[in-house]
Parts: C-alpha cells; structure tokens; sequence
C-alpha cells in the first residue's frame, strides 16, 4: 500500500508511521474510567455514593437510638443505598455504548468488544472497592463522632473478615448488573432485570422454600441472593463458601459468558 | 487502501449487501453512491467491524480491520454523527479518542480549529448542538490520528453550502497528500464533484464503478426530437439502442448508446428534425441512478 501510494503520489504524503503499538488494556480502562465520569450522569451517580453515605451517617447520627450507635449501625445503613447504586452505575457503563451509540466510535477504536468489556469490569470493581473503602471511612467517622455527641462508648462490632465480605457482597451485586448490562445492551431493560433478580426472584424463591419442603433443603444451592446473603451475616462456613460458588457460577459467570460471545457477535448500530 | 471482495449480507431472507466488490485507491477520493437503504452503511460498518458480514472479506491498509493494533491511527471513520453521547462535550468527545490513541492532547485543540469549532462551541454538550456541528465534531475525531484512510458515510449532511465547500476542500486536499478517502452519499451531484472514483450500488449490489471519467464517458448521445417515435424506430433500424431519457425534462430526449455523430446520420437518412444534439456526459449516469433510486425510493422520501 505504502509503495503504491508513493508512486502514485510523490509529493507530501499523510506521514506513514511504522505500524502502531497496540493499544495497552491500562489506556483502555483509564478511558473508560474517565468516560464513566465526564457526563452529568456518571458524575452524579459517583458523587451521589459519597453524598448518600454522609446522609446516612449523618441519619443514625440524629435518629438512631444510643445503644444502636454502633459501627455495624452505620455500615448497614450505608451499604443500602451503596447497594442499589453500584450495580447502576456498572449497568450504564455497558449499555451506554448501545443506548447512546457511543459504541459506534468505542469499537472502532478499539475493535476488540472483550477488550472494552473488560476494562469496563476493571473499572467497575476498582470503582465499587473503591467507594466502599470511602463509605467505610464515613461510617467510622460517624461511629467516632457519633457516641461522643450521645456520650456513649464506642462500639466496633465489625471486624475485617466481615468487612471484606461486605465488599465481596456488594461486588458480587455490581457484577450482577453488569452480567445483565452485558446481556441485555438497553439501559432500561437492564436497570428492570436487575430489579426483578435482585427483589423479585428471592421473594419467588422464599415463597417456594414455605410451600415446598424438599426445595427448602436445596434453596441454598439454588437461590444466589440467599447464598449472597449469608456474606452480610459475618463469617462463613465451608458449606456457605460454596453454595455461593455454585450459585454464582449458575447465576453470574455463565449468562456473562454467554453475555460476552453474543456481544461479540452483534451488530453496532 | 480498502479492498472489498465478494462482500455478502444477509438478514434472514433479506440480502442487505449481496457480492459486493470494490477498492478504494491511495490518493484518490472514491464515491460510495447509492440511494436511501441500498446497503452503503451496512457495507462501511462491515469494512469497520461494526458489523459481521455473513460472506466474503474486507481489508483496511492491507489487514482485517480487527488486525489493526491502534486502527484510529490508521483509519479515520465517522458513520453516524449523531451517534455520540449528548451528555459529553464536543472537547470531550475528542479529548476521549485522543487518550484512546495515545495521541498528545494538543491534537484535540488543532482538530478543534480545523473544523472551526469555537472554544464556546467545544465546551457545549453534543446535545446542544445542530446536525452541522456534530458532523464538523465528527469529521475532527476522524481526522484526530492522522490515518491514512478516511471512511466516512453521508459526511456532507446536515453542513451548509459553505460547510460542504470546506469539507470538500479537506477532503481534496488529503486525498492529493496520498490518503486513502472513501465517501458514501446518497446526491449525485454532491459526489460527482469530488470523487475521482465512483462505485454505484442499488439494493446491494454493485451497478457500475470505475474512474468517474470513465462512466461519465461511456454515457453516449443525448438527442431532442419533436418526433421521438420516429428517430427512436430509424435508431432500432440501425441497430443502435436508445431509451427516452429520465434526465431529462419534458420527455422529448433520448439517451441513444452511440457517438453524436452516428445518431446525428441517422436523423439525417431518416428525415427527422433535431432540437438538440450532445455527448450525455452526466445524463447516463443520473439516468441509472434515477433508474435506482425510482425502484427503492418510497413516495415522499425524495433523495
């Protein structure tokens, strides 16, 4: 091509570089980690994690009886909203490129879909630990400033193990609305699978586990988000460890797998 | 250079782009042309990987484009300009490609100017700005890399006279510096006065392609009769085909397939008085492609 051009063409030429280097994942995953923060959307949705866990710190500050002014007080009453947002904010990272067609100029500058699929991921979880660790930092500063404001001792009632499966907890959840944005490619149809597997199907699985007596004994092997649950009652037992294996590869891996490969081979439009 | 060949799409019984092949040269400009849904876009996003074809192979300087290990850098596209997030910034649309390539930050500003995006305009949210503007956007996100091959569908949309005058002189002007540049419209006439090389294609298939001087040429005879029935019958006599021209207005002309001079002897031998007789240039090509653009254009949707 380069001789024929020259040929053809002897005076200046658009410069010809010797063939690029290929793009590293580390540029990919800094692009996508700007690009999950420079609309208002994204940015809003970030900031609204550190807003709400000052709103909740502060709420058991101000409501929460004495003897509740605790570390696991303020831990839980974080986690939520962190819980519902996260798995959001890792839904949009994905669809956007669909819903928006930003996908159009994204997978022509990359044109490897697994690549920025998983960048994506890299920056979903380091955005999830990362919050997680500030919402911590929040809560502790409210379960210091909190007794001394009701003059009560200090309670930390949560130790490392049972944080590190808080994180666990909620990445599982964020990975979950990833798997869906993966699946699903449409903002809103993602955001309305998560809620019917998030809230719709454990009620399924409860109410079947009352009725049923032979699915109550397999509903831990079944049931991910009861499986899941287990993390925020502290440690785990063997068996617990891997009933969330087994319902996670169920529930999580393989539709992301089978997310992956038809994302692979759909069209951008 | 892009090299289309044996290019096939199908959506279930429905050949979007049936055998489709072509090259797009260095240092020409290359006219994709074709009316509305004749399978343009669907062919470019092929050639991007955007989407899988169902048959045959499309290569971008020499390699698949999936094989390019920083395609940006060597092939600028823009498909759709429309198709960006509303909520980011045209400065940042760019500076989001720029980091992506690996290019310094000041190319964004150069592209900025280039295109005539103010500093104001840059700082607006896409979704603030009009058809123009995001294909001004688009084209500086195209040309960000400096490629050596430009792709771009339906580029002239949406941009004013002046607007399509500048992108023209650009386009020219990076052709003739050894650049690879292939456009797609749905106007001849907007294609006929940049490209250097025309590949016609009608519900999917390609209909004519060579050096637009070539088609052009190879048009034949544009002749005015007020009896049209007469000369066309001592035509067919003469073994030489015509057809009433599309063209044309006024439904009195004829596209004869033969030099002027034949035509004009056999009007004379035939007695048959002429208004007007010339070489069709254009005419034969507008006449295929309004050929074309009559059998898939829907009433109302004019070209």
């Amino acid at each position: 091509m380069t001789t024929l051009a020259s040929e053809r063409n002897p005076v200046a030429r658009v410069e010809r570089r010797v063939p690029p280097a290929p793009i590293p994942l580390s540029r990919i995953a800094a692009v996508e980690l700007r690009k999950s923060m420079d609309t208002r959307s994204g940015f809003w949705l970030l900031a609204g994690i550190v807003i709400l866990a000052v709103l909740a710190t502060t709420a058991v500050l101000l409501f929460a009886p004495d003897d509740e002014v605790t570390y696991e007080t303020f831990a839980s009453a974080i986690g939520f909203p962190m819980a519902v947002i996260l798995p959001m904010i890792a839904i949009l990272s994905v669809t956007s490129e669909w819903s928006q067609r930003t996908g159009l100029s994204t997978f022509t500058l990359v044109p490897h879909r697994g690549r920025i699929i998983l960048a994506k991921g890299i920056v979903a979880v380091g955005i999830a630990v990362v919050s997680m660790l500030v919402a911590m930092a929040v809560g502790a500063l409210g379960n210091i400033v909190g007794p001394a404001i009701a003059g009560v001792d200090q309670v930390w009632n949560a130790d490392l193990g049972d944080l590190t499966n808080i994180v666990i907890a909620n990445t599982l959840g964020l990975l979950t609305g990833f798997m869906l944005g993966v699946l699903i490619r449409n903002s809103a149809g993602a955001i309305v699978a998560y809620f019917v597997y998030s809230l719709l199907l454990p009620t399924v699985f409860g109410v079947l586990a009352a009725a049923q007596e032979w699915f109550r004994d397999i509903q831990p092997w079944v049931d991910v988000s009861y499986a899941q649950g287990a993390l925020f009652d502290g440690a785990l037992t063997q068996q617990q460890w891997a009933q969330l294996g087994v319902t996670t590869l169920a529930w999580l891996v393989l539709p992301l797998a089978v997310g992956v490969v038809l994302m692979r081979r759909s069209e951008v439009k | 250079m892009i090299t289309v060949e044996s290019l096939t799409k199908q959506y279930g019984a429905v050949t979007a782009v049936d055998d489709v092949t072509f090259t797009a040269r260095p240092g020409r400009v290359t006219g994709f042309l074709g009316p509305n849904g004749a399978g343009k876009s669907t062919t470019l996003r092929i050639v991007v990987g955007l989407t899988p074809a169902s048959s045959g192979s499309a290569e971008v300087c020499g390699h698949r484009f999936a094989d390019l290990p920083n395609p940006g850098l060597q092939v600028g596209v823009l498909l759709d300009a429309s198709a960006q997030h509303a909520g980011r910034t045209g400065r940042e649309v760019l500076t989001v490609a720029q980091r992506m390539m690996g290019l310094p930050s000041g190319r964004v500003d150069d592209m900025l100017d280039l295109v005539s995006l103010t500093p104001s305009e840059a700082g607006r949210r896409v979704r603030n700005y009009s058809l123009g503007m995001r294909q001004r956007l688009g084209i500086a996100a195209a040309l960000l890399g400096e490629p050596e091959v430009l792709i771009l569908d339906e580029p002239a949309n949406g941009l004013d006279p002046a607007g399509i005058r500048w992108m023209r002189g650009l386009l020219r002007d990076y052709a003739d510096r050894g650049a690879t540049v292939l456009l797609s419209s749905h106007l001849l006439h907007e294609i006929e006065v940049i490209a250097d090389d025309l590949v016609v294609i009608g519900e999917g298939r390609i209909v004519a392609q060579g050096p637009k001087a070539d088609l052009l040429r190879a048009a034949g005879t544009l002749v005015r009769t007020p009896q049209l029935e007469l000369l066309s019958d001592a035509l067919a006599a003469s073994g030489i085909r015509s057809a009433v021209s599309r063209a044309v207005d006024g439904g009195d002309s004829l596209r004869v397939e033969g030099d002027p001079e034949v035509v004009g002897q056999v009007a004379h031998l035939a007695g048959v008085p002429l208004i007007e007789l010339r070489a069709a240039e254009g005419a034969g090509l507008e006449e295929m492609f309004l050929e074309l653009t009559a059998e898939t254009q829907r009433e109302g949707a004019a070209a």
